[in-house]
């Protein structure tokens, strides 16, 4: 109870200081020489406000304080320990909490990495990433507070969803908070530079580093969620095209193209006004996304606080700043003229704006394909989905050229170009094209399409990798983060091609056998545990080769809440997965058994990593380039 | 305009994809393309509750009397509604849908072209 | 000029992507399906409980009468709740009720008719949930209230006591 007073008083404390902030900051914006230790330390102040509520919301989580609300929400007393504490993230109020965390923290280290900087820019960037805080402020405060009273103390709590209860899941939402909601800095200082007319390449080369660190956690978030996914959920799927992920991969599309366009802009002063664009369009996507995720107005898996009236604040909020950016883009934005705009067609700048015509087309089809549902059923009642089969068709013919252009592409020099090595070029094409005709052959569905996929994949494999071996380390970043991109594509095709799957049912002691592979249902037995009680299985696979495997996986029947999950057994190893997974048939004495064998998953987690290494590399580029 | 015309090839290519399936891929396409009602954002495929599981029995059957693949997915919509299936179909309903991102793509590249690149 | 005109166009087009999103909030995210109020029922093949005989629709369903078709199971809890109201209904002659028997054995289902009652004319055995899907149903309990070979109504759910004087006063 103590701590709820603490952490509930810090919070209003903090909307305190972010009110003191704004004006202090306006009052002064003219003579501003005067702020700039007190501005530091009142941001200093108000982040560790903030982490004092969060602390004292983990403690009363840890202590199983039921007389707080979420903690009786989403916690009981036979939980572990490290669950216990990441609940406290796991639930709405509490990950809202960690939004106000990643925002205060990233405008003090913006604050104090800043100091050589002009001093209305950082006042001006302060004040608009305070508009976004003070909202979040209210909006904690006043719908959706992690310290509210319940009266009488309930003896236990209702309990986290076991299917939560995952290392990679518990992780997942600081990682990606860092990033998702660390776009809201790029948001605000764009702002500030659009208002200052100071958007340059000086102020490119300090954005930068901002939006690589924003991107290499984003995209270390969404590979995070992918691997609980996969490991958790129990369906041999990592990317469903569910509303909530389409929701953490647009930012990420959008980061992505700002990444490349910041690169131009490093270099020429051009392409301004697409930068600020992006910039405001990343973080207005991640309030978006949080506007779809937990207003109840998306149907999906993920389940998340549904609150209409919530989301009809976050709604006005969001709308709020879209407005607020359309107002300052148009008003104060004067792009330059004398410079000129256009470029040739075979060069560097070219190269990037093609990347950029692609992304913002995946980009519209991953957002079109999300909202469009609920503009149809407002406009006629009907409810239709969108599901897999969309995306994969608007997506898949356009990554071929993509592909290539990702290869081509970095070869260009900036300004004008000629294509060196075409021999190479040429060669490791054909080279490409027929090994993947040998790898594909014996495949039919969709024979002609996966081979020219695996080629374009394949010849961006073999160029960067080239690259590699040949070239200094002048773009060693950009090199490895194609190279890794390559290899995701080439990992998720071959997954693709050569999964195979077993479904059958089976009794204790029956065996399924065909020609490769043969299936015992070896054994059954009970285990008990802290929080749930479960029926272990044990499975032997014989493949073709005469290897035996041993498999076991498990149903388990958690006390609160009352929830039978089925915890599949994965046996990972370099080159494929074996997962299997058993349910229970309504009256029937014997299990629904589904054995699947996955290859290249670890290649699909590897080259998501090798990208974040690749982009992480750019922001140490300056020490070991020049 | 070269890359224009790569475009064009691969639309092309894509569309002249019909190849014979097995009953088993079919049986996994349709399953994959429809959705459990009863479970939050899983397909038939997917799933294993007990109506993924009578919906499997009941495609296994429509298979072998030698129902088309479109012809189930008309028999279920018309118990189900469209919601059940994942592929939104290409009806007046969803134009939009499917041809406002081709029609961004053609005007990305239109405003590209006319304004960025220069021949030399 | 052109910028502020482009300046409004944006605007609007923002307003009006608000209005939707803000009607879209209003809607309820359950999904009912389109009940097929008006529509013919399914024709369809059936096994009967107690004989091992297949029944056709037609054989059912004759016309002049009210039908009040009810797909339960002995494992669905629900379905307890509703089955009181339902010996009530087969009290009366002005419907008929069937009852599908979904995803159940015939000992379970057996012994819940033995202790709950047994309201129902006829019960189709339906093992595999697949005459259930015929009926558009994807889940236990649903009623369907059936006159002239047409559905009248689609209950999705238990009935309550307030379904229940609605299907009276429909079948009068």
């Amino acid at each position: 109870m103590f701590y709820s007073t603490i952490g509930h008083y810090s919070l209003v404390l903090g909307l305190c200081f972010s009110l003191i902030l704004v004006y202090f900051s306006i009052k002064n914006f003219q003579n501003s020489k005067i702020l700039n230790t007190k501005i530091l330390s009142f941001t200093f102040l108000q982040f560790f406000l903030v982490v004092i509520s969060f602390l004292c919301l983990i403690t009363s989580f840890v202590l199983s304080d039921f007389s707080n609300e979420t903690v009786f929400n989403n916690s009981h007393t036979t939980k572990p320990l490290f669950y216990k504490i990441a609940g406290t993230w796991g639930n709405h109020e509490g990950s809202l909490l960690l939004w106000l965390l990643v925002l205060t923290l990233f405008i003090f280290i913006f604050f104090l990495k800043t100091k050589n900087k002009p001093l209305k820019y950082r006042i001006l960037t302060l004040i608009f990433q305070q508009i976004i805080i003070i909202g979040f402020f209210i909006f904690l405060i006043e719908t959706s507070n992690p310290f509210n009273y319940l009266y009488p103390i309930p003896e236990e709590g209702l309990g986290l969803n076991p299917i939560l209860q995952d290392p990679a899941l518990a992780i997942h939402p600081p990682i990606l908070y860092l990033g998702y909601v660390g776009s809201s800095i790029i948001f605000s200082s764009a702002l500030a530079a659009t208002c200052l007319n100071i958007v340059s390449k000086e102020w490119a080369s300090h954005i930068k580093k901002w939006i690589v660190v924003s991107w290499v956690f984003l995209t270390l978030g969404i590979l995070l969620g992918s691997i609980w996914a996969y490991y958790e959920l129990g369906w041999g799927g990592f990317w469903f095209w569910d509303p909530v992920e389409n929701v953490s991969l647009m930012p990420w599309l959008a980061l992505t193209t700002l990444l490349h366009c910041i690169l131009v802009l490093e270099k020429k002063q051009v392409l301004t006004s697409w930068v600020i664009i992006l910039s405001i369009s990343t973080f207005t996507l991640s309030m978006c996304g949080t506007f779809l995720v937990r207003s109840g107005i998306l149907n999906s898996v993920h389940t998340f606080a549904n609150d209409p009236e919530r989301g009809l604040f976050i709604l006005v909020f969001l709308f709020s700043l879209i407005f607020i950016s359309l107002f300052i883009f148009f008003f104060f934005h004067k792009s330059s003229q004398n410079i000129p705009n256009s470029f040739f067609w075979l060069s560097k700048e070219t190269s990037i704006i093609i990347n950029n015509w692609f992304m913002m087309y995946f980009l519209s089809v991953v957002l079109i394909g999300t909202i469009y549902p609920i503009f149809l059923e407002v406009l006629s009642s009907q409810k239709i989905s969108v599901g897999p089969p969309f995306y994969h068709k608007l997506i898949i013919p356009f990554l071929i050229p993509f592909l290539i252009a990702m290869a081509i592409g970095p070869k260009l020099k900036w300004i004008k170009s000629n294509i060196e090595d075409r021999v190479y070029l040429i060669l490791l094409l054909v080279i490409s094209i027929i090994l993947s005709f040998l790898i594909v052959k014996n495949f039919d569905s969709n024979f002609l399409l996966n081979t020219i996929l695996v080629s374009s994949a394949l010849y961006l494999f073999f160029i960067t990798l080239r690259d590699f071996f040949i070239k200094k380390y002048s773009n060693l970043s950009q090199n490895i983060a194609h190279f890794g991109f390559s290899l995701l594509i080439l990992s998720i095709l071959f997954n693709n091609l050569f999964s195979s799957e077993i479904v059958t049912n089976l009794k204790v002691g029956e065996t399924f056998e065909n020609s490769k592979t043969k299936i015992v249902f070896e054994s059954i037995g009970q285990k008990k545990e802290k929080n749930y009680e479960s029926i272990v299985t044990n499975f032997i696979i014989e493949n073709s080769n005469g290897v035996n495997e041993n498999l076991s996986p498990e149903l388990r029947i958690y006390n609160k809440p009352n929830i039978v999950t089925s915890e599949a057994d994965i046996k990972t190893t370099l080159m494929s997965d074996k997962f299997i997974v058993i349910n229970i048939v309504q009256n029937q004495d014997y299990f629904n058994v589904r054995y699947q064998v996955k290859p290249f998953m670890l290649w699909i987690w590897f080259s998501v990593l090798l990208i974040s290494f690749g982009g992480l590399m750019s922001f140490f580029k300056k020490e070991y380039e020049k | 305009m070269k890359i224009l015309k790569l475009f064009f090839i691969i639309f092309l290519i894509f569309s002249f994809n019909h190849l014979k399936a097995s009953n088993e891929d079919m049986k996994n396409k349709i399953t994959k393309n429809l959705r459990c009602l009863i479970c939050q954002g899983q397909s038939v495929y997917d799933s294993d509750s007990e109506f993924a599981i009578s919906m499997k029995v009941l495609i296994d059957k429509k298979i072998e009397e030698g129902f088309s693949e479109t012809q189930i997915y008309d028999f279920f919509k018309e118990k189900y509604g469209e919601w059940i299936l994942y592929d939104p179909e290409l009806n007046k309903n969803t134009y939009i849908l499917w041809l406002l991102p081709i029609l961004i793509f053609l005007i990305g590249g239109a405003i590209i072209s006319k304004n960025f690149i220069i021949k030399k | 000029m052109k910028n502020k005109l482009l300046l409004i166009f944006i605007t609007s087009i923002f307003i009006i992507i608000f209005i939707f999103f803000y009607k879209g909030l209003q809607n309820t995210n359950i999904y009912t399906p389109e009940t097929k109020i008006n529509n013919k029922i399914p024709l369809f093949n059936g096994e009967l409980f107690y004989i091992n005989k297949t029944v056709n629709s037609s054989d059912l369903f004759k016309s002049d009468k009210f039908y009040l078709l009810n797909i339960w199971s002995s494992w669905c809890v629900p379905c307890r709740q509703e089955h009181s109201l339902l010996m009530d209904l087969s009290k009366s002659k002005k419907v008929e009720l069937i009852g599908i028997n979904y995803k159940d054995t015939k000992v379970n289902a057996k012994f819940f008719l033995a202790e709950f009652g047994n309201p129902y004319k006829k019960i189709i055995f339906d093992q595999n949930g697949v005459n259930a899907i015929e009926w558009g149903a994807y889940g236990v309990p649903e009623s369907f209230l059936i006159n002239d070979g047409i559905i009248i109504k689609r209950y999705i759910g238990p009935l309550n006591k307030k379904l229940f004087k609605e299907i009276k006063s429909l079948i009068k």
